[in-house]
């Protein structure tokens, strides 16, 4: 009986010591484990001209544009803080819209525009039928929540 | 198996092995109960994905491809209550020394891992037509292909101790691996929230769905049916373990009345 008790003594104290080393190892990686940097954190030092990153953020309403050659478009990241443009040539995935999220691989040119090599989509956590969803479209995602 | 062999196994193996007096308790519950989650399970799986598949609305942005989440869901809660199960078995062999709880914590190892396969496969399928990719090393995707890899790392102990000193009881090493593994199910959970990641936001929080009703009621169908067929499965592993160690111990006692 006493055995039994100082056995769960002791993994009780091994799991609050586990989980207290998780805890502190996942809150050290709280920025090296980010998969993508914010416009705001962007123009906060964290990227390096010509350097290989990745930027996240919400394409602002209005703001893709087909430049001339016709394969290449220019939009706007923004994370509600701050804005940064992107460009990018080659194909973007069927989800990439304005008003939605994106991921962008690229690097910092010299005159402060990020370009991008390869354009991900980011779909939010909301699921709703296309009846609601075709409502805002285009506008305001400030959108129906269920 | 005549009615008197459990009980007389029972009565035999106290005195050598005292792990068999409680899985005959546990067997009269687990035989009949075995049928009905598989029964249940399967018909609420089936119900679910036809609703999932035919009577519920696309999604408004991802349409057809939003589907997936009926099978994709279940998959990451089993693959990760699997591992919290497997846990909490290590945590009782450590401390109480049930002898169901080896039992239990390898019977749960081998669906654990498929069910996380089955989520990582169904999320790269869904990946490629949403996101553009079919595999990122964002955070929430490595820490569950970790647990892919942890489950695989307790299967291979596990197997490799069985080899050696026969199946059953759970070796001290293997269920501190067990516990110490938790540590990733909050990671896991978490992940979207502390890290910023390609993959979107819980949906389902305590303050309710994101979800909309519409899609969202199949989606309960699977969970709960996955749930009992993952828990039916448990018990024919459970079942299937036992019986080999009884087998196991009757050849050691045959081989001893011999020599």
């Amino acid at each position: 009986m006493k055995a039994k008790h100082q056995r769960l003594i002791l993994a009780a104290l091994a799991v609050v010591g586990v989980a207290g080393a998780g805890v502190l190892g996942a809150s050290a990686l709280r920025d090296e484990a980010a998969y993508f940097r914010t416009p705001a954190e962007v123009k906060g030092g964290a990227a390096v001209t010509g350097e290989a990153m990745r930027l996240g953020g919400m394409v602002q309403a209005g703001s893709i544009k087909r430049l001339p050659d016709g394969v290449t478009i220019r939009f706007v990241a923004t994370d509600g803080k701050a804005d940064l443009p992107v460009e990018f040539t080659g194909i973007v995935p069927d989800l990439f819209a304005e008003e939605s999220g994106m991921v962008a691989d690229g690097r910092m040119r010299a005159d402060g525009v990020f370009v991008a090599d390869r354009i991900l989509a980011k779909h939010d956590e909301r699921y709703m039928p296309p009846q609601m969803g075709d409502m805002p479209e285009g506008a305001g995602k400030a959108a129906p929540k269920a | 198996m005549q009615s008197t062999g459990p009980a007389r196994v029972a009565v035999l193996d106290r005195k050598s092995m005292h792990a068999y007096a409680n899985p005959t308790r546990f067997l009269a519950i687990a035989r009949p109960l075995t049928p009905w989650l598989t029964g249940l399970g399967l018909l609420l799986i089936l119900i679910g994905c036809v609703a999932g598949l035919t009577m519920v609305p696309g999604d408004y942005k991802q349409g057809e491809t939003a589907r997936i989440l009926y099978v994709h869901v279940p998959a990451a809660w089993l693959g990760m209550g699997g591992w919290t199960s497997l846990a909490i078995a290590g945590l009782v062999q450590l401390v109480w020394r049930h002898p169901l709880s080896g039992i239990a914590a390898r019977a749960v190892a081998v669906p654990g891992m498929m069910f996380t396969a089955l989520c990582l496969i169904t999320g790269s399928i869904w990946g490629k037509p949403t996101w553009g990719t079919w595999w990122e090393w964002d955070g929430r995707m490595t820490s569950m292909l970790v647990l892919l890899f942890l489950y695989a790392g307790f299967i291979a102990l596990t197997a490799g101790e069985d080899a050696q000193r026969g199946g059953g009881s759970l070796s001290r090493g293997a269920a501190i691996y067990a516990v110490v593994g938790a540590v990733n199910i909050p990671i896991i959970n978490r992940s979207v929230v502390w890290w910023n990641s390609l993959h979107q936001g819980p949906s389902i929080t305590l303050g309710g769905s994101s979800i909309d009703g519409a899609l969202l009621w199949p989606l309960g169908l699977t969970l709960l049916g996955f749930s009992l067929l993952f828990g039916a499965i448990v018990l024919m592993r459970m079942r299937a373990i036992i019986a080999e160690n009884r087998v196991a111990a009757r050849m050691r006692r045959l081989a001893d009345e011999e020599g």
